[in-house]
């Protein structure tokens, strides 16, 4: 026991350090200046913080930086609003077909978004325009996009934890005279909040991450998103390398901060349920 | 349980939306498929073609290879990534540890950083003349590495990539699925006198079979899709060599405008992804669809 111990011991350590190796590798980069960058030691020789200054204080960066927030913090908002409503739907009352929807709400999120980006494209830019106003380019196209594959995500793990709270705290607030809504807001949704936060959490990171239908529906500072800006730099500007280590970590810090809240669920969350984490 | 119709009142503003933005866009590709249609031509509106569109697909090689690579690239990843993240799964359930929960949340920060990010840090790795990927292996093994001429070493860079990005999420999800199993069979087994590759083939992988099912799916639908980190790391090069599927899609619809040869395009592409994921679903299940 004591023996496997140890050799398991070894063998995280060397995971975690070919786990970490790239991430660390992008953080040596982005604090080099220029004439160091051709270094190939493995150690971070001196604080440098111009990198990071420099894509700070570029107003275009910032604008996408933005964006981003705004767009994964509404559209996390939206889809734990309504998977809250739905897997309470769909945990507490038999819905004829409930199965079959259910199953259709999950397979939205499987589908490739290459096959999706055409028809989305065209909608966005044809059919749903309002007078002035298109879908295309704008924060809220993104918003209700990334519905998509997040709100599939949220009904899966809230309607999980909402199964785990059980139906006699319903029926008893029911017996005093509680409404649904009363149910919902007081009894429901104190004991899902931890639920929520991790759903939230997960969704918005999950928003923040998604690039490729943000590459193709959007066009202007108006709604560009901190992954777009980080593959435009890439493209345009080649071998500016402290530069775009910098920006690829500032992409990635989210990822960072939540990463200890989120490690017990994201399996559960990702394999729809079917794994406890 | 409540039998009634309230229930729908809760599922439908979810319902509404992802019929929006998740069912129209289906229809609407498979209409827009029947029709050539591109808005730069000289007649810049849908004219009926039939099934035109797909006919040319069929013979459309550069299209047909696409394809076929990311079916190659994706049963790579996930043979690759199931054999090895069972490996290290069993290696690392040891009953005590020191540090497991560090361990474990180093584990999952590849399957929360952005694709496009992840793309970024491995050209930073890769790149020739500055990663120290190629610096490394020219200097301790002689291997002239190239991942923006050699289309070999760029194929199995994009392997490796996706091997970093996702075989964590496989290794831990193997790791609560083998610690959910009953302990009673294995131990019967171990009295029957089941030597280890019986026991494996025979007692585990039955029982294994949910989680297995479950894993293989996500990551070939993920393998199948992945577009950012490969978009990031070579832009689909050198020539074509690591051009998959919804890269060669997403880089050939927009620019040239072909709307309707666009749409069948990305429609067999979802045929093909369906079809896979059903013969995966049978394979493992060995049920067949349909009624039962």
């Amino acid at each position: 026991m004591r023996r496997s111990g140890i050799a398991s011991f070894v063998l995280w350590i060397c995971l975690t350090v070919l786990t970490l190796l790239p991430v660390w590798w992008m953080l040596v980069v982005s604090m080099r200046p220029r004439v160091k960058l051709y270094s190939k030691s493995f150690l971070i020789d001196d604080l440098y913080w111009d990198n990071f200054l420099a894509v700070l204080n570029s107003s275009t960066f910032l604008q996408y930086l933005w964006n981003s927030l705004i767009v994964a913090t509404s559209n996390a908002a939206l889809v734990c609003a309504l998977g809250l409503l739905a897997a309470f739907g769909l945990s507490r009352y038999k819905i004829s077909g409930g199965d079959n929807v259910f199953f259709w709400l999950i397979t939205n999120r499987m589908a490739p978004p290459a096959v999706f980006l055409l028809p989305l494209f065209l909608l966005f830019t044809k059919w749903f325009v309002f007078g002035d106003f298109m879908l295309f380019d704008t924060k809220i196209g993104l918003i209700l996009l990334y519905c998509v594959f997040n709100l599939p995500f949220a009904i899966w793990l809230l309607k999980g934890m909402l199964d785990g709270i059980p139906l006699e705290l319903d029926e008893s607030a029911r017996v005093d005279g509680a409404t649904t809504g009363q149910v919902l807001s007081n009894v429901v949704l104190p004991l899902a909040r931890p639920g929520l936060a991790v759903t939230f959490i997960l969704t918005w990171i999950f928003a923040w991450n998604e690039y490729l239908f943000a590459a193709t529906l959007t066009s202007s500072a108006d709604a560009r998103t901190v992954t777009t800006a980080l593959a435009e730099y890439v493209s345009v500007t080649g071998t500016n390398w402290g530069e775009m280590a910098a920006m690829a970590f500032l992409t990635t810090l989210p990822a960072l901060i939540v990463l200890g809240f989120v490690q017990k669920h994201i399996v559960t969350g990702l394999t729809f349920g079917a794994l406890k984490g | 349980m409540r039998q009634s119709n309230i229930g729908w009142l809760f599922l439908a503003p979810a319902t509404l939306i992802l019929f929006v933005v998740g069912f129209v866009p289906f229809i609407y590709i498979l209409y827009v498929g029947f029709f050539d249609w591109n808005t730069n031509a000289v007649d810049p509106t849908l004219r009926w073609a039939g099934l035109q569109n797909y006919r040319s697909l069929v013979f459309d090689t550069t299209f047909l290879n696409s394809l076929a690579r990311t079916l190659v690239f994706a049963f790579f990843v996930v043979v690759s990534e199931l054999l090895l993240g069972y490996v290290l799964a069993r290696a690392l359930m040891a009953d005590r540890l020191w540090g497991r929960q560090f361990f474990r949340t180093m584990h999952t920060l590849p399957i929360v950083v952005a694709p496009i990010a992840v793309g970024a840090t491995w050209r930073l790795l890769c790149v020739p003349g500055f990663g120290i990927v190629p610096y490394y292996l020219k200097l301790w093994f002689g291997i002239d590495y190239n991942i923006s001429t050699n289309a070999y070493h760029a194929f199995a860079t994009a392997i490796i990539m996706d091997l970093w990005h996702w075989m964590p999420f496989v290794t831990l999800s193997l790791m609560a699925g083998l610690t959910a199993l009953p302990k009673e069979p294995l131990e019967q087994a171990q009295i029957d006198g089941g030597n280890k590759l019986q026991i494996f083939w025979y007692v585990i992988v039955p029982m294994l079979k949910p989680v297995l099912l479950t894993t293989v799916f996500i990551r070939l639908m993920d393998a199948l899709r992945s577009v950012d980190e490969i978009w990031m790391l070579t832009k689909g090069g050198p020539a074509e060599a690591t051009r998959f599927i919804g890269l060669h899609i997403w880089i050939n619809v927009f620019p040239k405008t072909d709307y309707g040869y666009g749409a069948a395009m990305s429609l067999l592409t979802l045929y093909v992804t369906i079809v896979l994921s059903w013969l995966l679903f049978v394979a493992m299940t060995g049920r067949k669809g349909g009624a039962q």
